[in-house]
């Protein structure tokens, strides 16, 4: 209870947390500019290859931040492609990895929403005059509570992440100290009690996010 | 009277099998064509294809001066009425649901409210109106359908057997109720039946369509008179020459 006061009490831990919900919500932010058209356009579109595409991202649902994190690294280092730009242990670098962590998620799942859809409903929409993006934006309504999931999937998968953060991060006090990554370093520190503690703040911290959204969703289903 | 629909020389393949085969049939202005043949005889996607929902492989469908390829596909079905099988209804309430393809022309909001006002007191829905379309049973799903494509003022109303599925008492009901607004309306309509008491009843004009090709047309009366071949008077259930 004392650490837990503790804990609270200290500006440090407060900064990690506001840190890492900033760049976890702007990664999935991102993710879903990127994933939703994208999954979108994998249920819906008819072009060659799209199985294949469909295949690559469901494949990269399941991509190990670690190896996330090591392509980012290798082109954000100092001589890699994108070196030039000096992101590598920059909180924008964090964004870009966990973005590329969840994206994938919510592409895949808003695949598989829009695909139980009733493909006569997209029929009957442009039947009665809908141009492509009524049609679209419809479907996102019709499949608003499977696509609220996707959102949660793709935060869940990104602020659990540790191995991406602490690779193009760098785990650097007040700067790219993300909540998982200070876990890990008290961890190896001994500090047992003080990464039990981050670690309960943080499944509260999710816990939290998921139980808005859950209302959301379920309020949705109400109506 | 004018010519609203003319189809011509149509061939529609889905893979390698044929269809629908119509040389030529039109719609005048006004009229209800009934289009009647047995489950899996190509009427449907005769319809599909009127609505431009799904290519020819080839022909012309020329609809009251417009050509093909000159408008886009939504400009082209902005001018028509789709009523399908199924509701297919929007989870919103049954007031949004009639009013949605008028949203989708960005008609002025008066208008939209005066033209969904009508139709909900027409199809006999106003009290539903604030109640979810996913709370309502067959028979008012497929009302609000109907009244969401009557909204629209079409030019042409596509019906895809929209009573098949319900049960009898609600199909008589509906059916007597469309047949007046029809009337009332002047409305343009193709209507897909394979119930030849519907498709008699509703039509001004029967097309009779067997294995995808169009075989006969004319009025009721014409048609049940002189069937073309024995396969249509098995169809109509006369007794064979």
């Amino acid at each position: 209870m004392e650490l837990i006061k503790t804990i609270f009490s200290d500006p440090e831990v407060w900064q990690i947390t506001i840190l890492s919900l900033k760049l976890s919500g702007l990664g999935t932010l991102f993710s879903l500019v990127i994933g939703l058209p994208l999954g979108t356009l994998l249920a819906l579109g008819k072009f060659p290859g799209r199985s294949f595409f469909l295949s690559m991202v469901n494949a990269g649902m399941g991509l190990p931040p670690v190896v996330v994190g090591l392509m980012v690294a290798l082109l954000l280092w100092r001589s890699g492609p994108l070196g030039s730009l000096r992101l590598i242990y920059t909180p924008s670098a964090i964004v870009i990895a966990q973005t590329v962590i969840s994206a994938p998620v919510v592409t895949g799942l808003t695949a598989a929403a829009l695909q139980q859809i009733n493909p006569r409903l997209k029929m009957q929409l442009m039947g009665l005059g809908a141009n492509t993006l009524q049609v679209v934006g419809w479907l996102w309504w019709e499949t608003r509570l499977s696509l609220l999931a996707a959102l949660m999937a793709g935060f869940g998968s990104v602020i659990s992440e540790v191995g991406a953060s602490m690779m193009v991060g760098g785990n650097i006090r007040y700067q790219t100290r993300v909540l998982t990554t200070a876990i890990v370093l008290e961890t190896g520190k001994g500090q047992f009690d003080l990464a039990i503690a981050l670690s309960v703040w943080l499944l509260l911290l999710t816990f939290m996010v998921n139980l808005a959204l859950t209302f959301i969703q379920q309020r949705g289903a109400r109506n | 009277m004018n010519t609203l629909l003319e189809i011509k020389d149509l061939q529609i393949r889905r893979g390698d099998k044929i269809v629908v085969e119509v040389d030529h049939l039109t719609v005048e202005q006004g009229e209800v064509l009934s289009i009647i043949g047995p489950n899996g005889a190509g009427k449907s996607s005769l319809l599909l294809a009127v609505a431009r929902l799904i290519k020819p492989e080839r022909g012309t469908i020329h609809f009251s001066g417009f050509k093909n390829t000159k408008r886009s596909d939504t400009e082209y079905r902005r001018h028509l009425g789709l009523v399908l099988q199924e509701p297919l209804l929007l989870d919103a309430t049954v007031y949004k649901n009639v009013a949605i393809g008028l949203h989708f022309r960005h008609l002025p909001l008066p208008e939209i409210r005066d033209r969904t006002e009508t139709w909900l007191k027409r199809l006999d829905i106003d009290h539903l109106r604030l109640r979810s379309a996913c709370k309502l049973s067959g028979g008012e799903a497929q009302r609000v359908s109907l009244a969401r494509s009557f909204a629209l003022q079409p030019d042409l109303l596509l019906l895809d057997e929209p009573f098949s599925a319900l049960d009898s008492p609600t199909r008589l009901r509906l059916l007597e109720e469309l047949h007046a607004i029809l009337a009332e309306t002047n409305t343009t309509t193709l209507f897909i039946s394979h119930d030849l008491k519907e498709a008699s009843h509703l039509g001004d004009r029967m097309a009779v369509i067997l294995s995808g090709k169009l075989r006969q047309c004319g009025t009721p009366a014409e048609i049940y008179a002189n069937p073309i071949d024995n396969e249509v008077r098995t169809f109509l259930s006369l007794p064979l020459n």
